[in-house]
């Protein structure tokens, strides 16, 4: 025990006195919180659309009215023919085109319905799909009030849905973002940095040295590992409270339960640092290493894209991700308020991970120094 | 020379069919410096790591300090030390927070660490740089520094693995009669050195070729059987073969 404590004040002394650390610490969070927050989000707005309105007529412009009042659209451009328009859209100077034909007016007074184009870029397919929406949702609007407009009342639909949003009912998506990005930053920590630690050791040559010493290996382990514990623990407390200023991040569930959940999910992710360190020779491997891991449990994880809509073998494949299981447990405590009982499942799964990543990591690292 | 505190019989180590150590057999007693020669690539790391518990052998009886090399290197790594070329110290921590450090994964108590520190800076001159860190110090003082911390727990035995390479010759000077004087308190020294200079400053010396030890004796006595006047030309003579 007391080699340990040797050892941590060891650690301790040579991570604060790097003076890229602290930034690391400090910074690092703050500029990611901010800018990731902001910038990760699935809102649209300043649509960039190209109008083609051939009818020109009262109706036509009452629509495109509709456009030029909404703040999810920026009109980029007017044009006659739908050439024209089609060129914005090759060069990207227009997301999407309306195109309401000649006769639009006529042909809606005459038989009562008419026909309109829109195109959209859909290199990005989730971004076309909330253009879509969006658009279908202003000309449905429209349409609403040209029934009223005809017949006096409006039409009882058969079948009419409200919606409510419950867990997030502003749909904010800073919300939703937040709790994941917490658990990216000290998913960094607990990896790159601790993982890079060790390996530092390796590069300098001063492994040699700690390796004829009486240091034990789990010892020389724990005191590596635990002061990149500490520190991601920190850092998740910090990142909270970061959130809860900034984004008056709403706490609905207990924080005691984040914290033990979050104990035993950075013991999993500093064993994955360990196996990290253990196969590579230099920092830069070490690195990149870490840097594969962490794009594909992040990608996979849900925090981007939902997981409910990834194929089946990928949802199979978060069985292995502890990034996945932390960011769900972040937004179901924080977000809804679950208690222990519901994330049952995760927290088991999560002490399983953790179990299995550091007894490989520290058996493969016994064996191969 | 009474007690033996190294004694290497048969000493074999294979890597896949590349012999590495061929059937060694030396005794080193206390309070000896040993050297221990040998060109790049005869086989002297391989011995050392074996010596120090770092690596197993592949068979032979080997008892370092009293303590077999199988089955008691925990035991074998708390009596020893070990300075290498290569920076034994935190380049990132000071003088005395290395001191301490070393002190204590060796289980000083901290009142020990106290004391022997003080004597150390003071006997190094180093008590007003004490608070500097290595990688400001001149290379030779990291390296006089790095042998004092590797005998700070009073070890039997010290291994020093070209401890002076790169260091001037004043410092060289230096370094030797510290290593004279550790083992005029008893500790034995196990040194290995290009310097052939100071072969000639070892009690007894033995050249590896190939793996095998060629020659151990007194340095007197080597260059009277190669009857050359320098241990230069002894080692040559064995090493070109």
């Amino acid at each position: 025990m007391r080699i340990i404590l040797y050892l941590l004040q060891k650690e301790f002394t040579q991570i604060f006195r790097n003076k890229t650390m602290l930034p690391i610490i400090f910074v690092m969070p703050l500029v990611q919180l901010l800018v990731l927050s902001f910038a990760a989000t699935f809102e649209m707005k300043n649509i960039k659309i190209n109008i083609t309105d051939n009818d020109h007529s009262s109706t036509s412009r009452a629509l495109i009215g509709k456009f030029q009042g909404s703040a999810f659209y920026t009109i980029v451009n007017y044009s006659d023919a739908y050439k024209v328009a089609e060129k914005d859209l090759k060069t990207n100077k227009a997301d999407m085109i309306l195109q309401l034909p000649s006769g639009f007016e006529r042909q809606l007074l005459k038989e009562n319905k008419a026909k309109l184009q829109i195109t959209i870029n859909a290199i990005n397919g989730s971004a076309a799909g909330l253009m879509n929406a969006y658009t279908f949702s202003i000309i449905k609007d429209f349409n609403r009030n040209l029934i009223i407009e005809t017949y006096g009342t409006e039409m009882e639909m058969p079948i009419q849905s409200s919606t409510l949003y419950w867990f997030n009912p502003e749909l904010n998506y800073k919300t939703y973002m937040v709790p994941g990005i917490l658990v990216l930053l000290i998913t960094i920590i607990a990896m790159f940095v601790s993982s890079m630690n060790i390996v530092r050791e390796k590069e300098i040559g001063t492994i040699e040295q700690i390796n004829v010493t009486p240091i034990h290996k789990y010892q020389f382990i724990a005191g590596k590992l635990f002061p990149f514990w500490i520190i991601a623990m920190f850092e998740l407390a910090f990142g909270l409270l970061m959130a809860k200023i900034i984004f008056s991040l709403p706490i609905l569930g207990n924080l005691g339960v984040i914290f033990s959940v979050a104990s035993i999910y950075i013991l999993a992710v500093l064993g994955i640092g360990l196996f990290v360190s253990t196969i590579s020779n230099t920092q830069q491997q070490a690195m990149f290493i870490a840097w594969f891991f962490m794009l594909v449990f992040i990608m996979m994880s849900g925090l981007f894209t939902p997981v409910e809509s990834m194929p089946q073998w990928a949802q199979q494949f978060n069985i292995i991700n502890p990034v996945a299981y932390f960011i769900k447990v972040m937004r179901m405590v924080l977000l809804k308020g679950s208690g222990f009982a519901d994330i049952l499942i995760q927290i088991v799964s999560l002490f399983i991970y953790a179990i299995l990543a550091l007894s490989l990591a520290v058996g493969l690292y016994r064996k191969k120094n | 020379m009474s007690e033996i505190v190294i004694k290497v019989k048969d000493l074999v180590k294979k890597f896949g069919n590349f012999v590495a150590n061929d059937h060694l057999c030396f005794e080193v007693y206390k309070g000896e410096i040993f050297g221990f020669l040998g060109a790049n690539g005869a086989g002297k790391t391989t011995a050392i790591k074996i010596l120090c518990g770092l690596s197993k052998p592949t068979s032979g009886e080997i008892n370092v300090a009293g303590f077999d090399a199988y089955h008691e290197t925990e035991k074998i790594k708390k009596s020893i030390g070990y300075m290498s070329q290569k920076f034994s110290l935190y380049e990132d921590l000071t003088i005395t927070e290395n001191i301490r450090f070393y002190g204590g994964i060796y289980g000083l108590s901290a009142k020990e660490i106290k004391l022997r520190t003080a004597d150390l800076l003071e006997k190094l001159n180093l008590t007003e740089a004490k608070d500097k860190l290595i990688k400001d110090l001149p290379l030779g003082w990291r390296q006089k520094l790095a042998f004092s911390v590797a005998i700070l727990h009073q070890p039997k035995i010290v291994f020093l693995d070209e401890p002076t390479g790169g260091v001037d010759p004043i410092t060289r000077r230096q370094f030797w009669n510290m290593i004279y004087e550790a083992a005029h308190n008893g500790i034995t020294v196990f040194v290995t050195t290009h310097y052939m200079d100071e072969a000639e400053y070892c009690n007894r010396v033995s050249i590896m070729v190939d793996g095998k030890i060629a020659a151990l004796d007194t340095p007197e006595n080597l260059m009277k059987t190669f009857q050359v006047e320098n241990m230069e030309k002894v080692f040559l003579k064995l090493a070109r073969g």
